[in-house]
């Protein structure tokens, strides 16, 4: 049972909508900044994460890792241009302490590439820590992306 | 029928001439990518022919019970220890109705039960009981005939080298070191030296492209220099620096080999465009690699016929098992692993390090991606080739990377198992 007050329930939406849109509509700048700077951002298949198997297919453990990833899909990497579509659901948060919250969701992906339909790319669940920084804003200081199926379609090219 | 009605179609693949000239390796025909019948055919002649399949890694199964699920081609095989810790193989299809029994990748068994009319095999893949065999009330019931020893799970061979496990569905399928050849052998020992692994995890990806194309682009040094950003720019890989390219005897097997330099353009580099002098890492502890193996080579790619990519790019170090679905996908499955005496530090290194060689590699993605393309490109063209001259038209090994050659050499061997 969560007894999380409700302004912090929206306040926690509001990030978790604002990082959708970072990936979805852009700027893909705005990512990292829903990041607090020493930070950890995983994807990791489910395989591994059950199995304590510390392998992600993304890993991240600073802002500046995630700046160059950034840089990466938006300069660097070779892939056919597509768009992704998050859906976020099931937000619940798991342990409110003053400034810091461990929170979970479940997200699936949508992928459109150029001469395709829409499909789900990936699908799982979020597992966060939270933390309201000297500026008041929440920025994520920990979210593993544990996502549910073994294999992935192609490339996972931008972060889910 | 009259036939004045009769239409006159196009042939299909199948049934068009497939012209390839002989002694031809500089012109790959692109319905070798395309056609179902050579896909099938490739199943039986090179995946369930002659030849050694990587399976998993004696890591995965540490004892008596231990069993693990892959494939061969497109069939499922079990690996598993027996009571007495011994490796055994055998096809994940029931003797009686054909059911893949086994849905978990890894798990531990005291014997395998089949869910339809719960046929159990032991750990030897030995028939051991069929429910109802004596019938029911007098009824029914197998013949008197019929013998459990008969209808055990089909077995393969399997073998072990300094923890790597391979099968092969042929019983006469020459030695293991044999089949890799002196060259392979001691590239294959440098990472797999005898010290025990341990597994960091695992992803698996679902590639729309032949699985031929997976292969080529471990065999081709050529686009490495030329399509990978990040390999250039940080001199990980690049056409300037000292590089060999081996193969074995047969041209099945193939090594790219090659040695960090520095990001830095000179006379030898104009034609990349993709090298950033420029461009830095805001974190480098992205890029960190420290030099653990005995010779002065950075980055050593295998690809062991037919299913294995042996990865050791700086400190990252994988195993890429190819799995064909049909003639147009492929499953990569990749199982990164460090070594059980690492510290700390360096396990942490070769986490990093996997975000150049994954699912979401900075690096890989860029080869899944254009896979894809290829295969989007090629499908429509059965009947035309690609030109691979690059490095000249034959199948030798070279002292430099800007050739083609071990993709030629792979289809010399091909076309003598394919017989095409």
């Amino acid at each position: 049972m969560s007894t999380a007050d409700p302004a912090l329930y929206r306040e926690l939406e509001d990030l978790y909508a604002r990082y959708a849109e970072a990936l979805d509509d852009g700027p893909l700048d705005a990512w990292p900044e829903c990041f607090a700077e020493e930070c950890l951002y995983l994807i990791i298949p489910r395989e591994n994460y059950e199995r304590e198997l510390p392998l992600a297919i993304m890993r991240c453990e600073s802002r500046d890792m995630l700046k160059d990833r950034v840089t990466a899909v938006n300069e660097t990497m070779v892939y056919e241009p597509r768009y992704l579509r998050h859906h976020v659901t099931n937000l619940r948060i798991l342990n409110d302490m003053a400034d810091e919250v461990e929170a979970t969701a479940n997200f699936s992906v949508i992928e459109v590439l150029p001469d395709g339909l829409p499909r789900i790319l990936m699908c799982g669940r979020y597992r966060d820590r939270v933390r309201r920084e000297a500026d008041g804003a929440w920025r994520f200081t920990e979210r593993v992306c544990v996502y549910d199926s073994t294999l992935v379609p192609n490339s996972i090219i931008y972060p889910v | 029928m009259n036939e004045s009605m009769q239409i006159a179609h196009p042939p299909t693949v199948s049934q068009a001439r497939k012209h390839w000239p002989e002694n031809e390796y500089a012109r790959i025909p692109y319905w070798l990518y395309t056609d179902p019948d050579v896909f099938s055919q490739e199943m039986n002649r090179i995946f369930c022919g002659r030849s050694w399949s990587y399976v998993g890694l004696a890591a995965e199964l540490p004892g008596p019970g231990n069993f693990l699920t892959t494939m061969i081609g497109n069939r499922s095989v079990i690996v598993c220890r027996n009571r007495d810790g011994e490796l055994r193989a055998f096809a994940n299809r029931c003797a009686h109705r054909g059911v893949k029994f086994c849905r978990q990748h890894l798990g531990t068994a005291k014997r395998f039960i089949c869910p339809y009319h719960q046929w159990a095999y032991d750990l030897n893949g030995e028939l051991k009981g069929v429910p109802f065999r004596a019938g029911v009330k007098g009824q029914g019931g197998m013949p008197e005939d019929f013998d459990l020893n008969a209808h055990g799970l089909q077995q393969l061979r399997v073998t072990e080298h300094n923890g790597v496990l391979f099968a092969s569905f042929d019983r006469d399928v020459e030695d293991f070191t044999d089949y890799l050849g002196e060259t392979n052998r001691t590239y294959f020992e440098r990472v797999f030296d005898g010290r025990e692994l341990t597994v960091l995890g695992y992803t698996r990806q679902l590639i729309p492209g032949n699985w031929k194309l997976m292969f080529e682009n471990i065999k081709d040094p050529y686009h490495a220099s030329l399509l990978h950003v990040f390999l250039v720019t940080f001199g990980l890989f690049r056409a300037d620096q000292e590089s060999q390219v081996k193969m074995d005897a047969t041209g099945r097997h193939g090594l790219l080999i090659s040695r960090r330099g520095e990001q830095q353009a000179s006379e030898h580099t104009r034609d990349i465009a993709n090298l950033r002098t420029d461009f830095k890492l805001r974190d480098p502890r992205l890029l960190d690699p420290v030099r653990e193996f005995k010779d002065s080579a950075t980055v050593v790619m295998q690809t062991i016929w037919p299913n294995l990519i042996v990865q050791q790019q700086s400190n990252t170090i994988a195993m890429r098992q190819i799995q064909p679905r049909d003639a147009g996908s492929f499953e990569l499955s990749w199982t990164f692993f460090g070594y059980a005496d690492d510290d700390e530090a360096m396990t942490r290194r070769r986490l990093r390090q996997a975000n150049l060689m994954s699912a979401s590699g900075l690096v890989s993605g860029d080869d899944s991606e254009i896979i894809k393309l290829a295969q989007d490109g090629l499908v429509p063209y059965p009947d035309d080739d690609a030109v691979l001259e690059m490095g000249g038209r034959d199948t030798h090994d070279e002292d430099h990377m800007v050739t083609e050659t071990a993709i030629r050499a792979f289809y010399k061997y091909y076309r003598e198992v394919m017989e095409v």
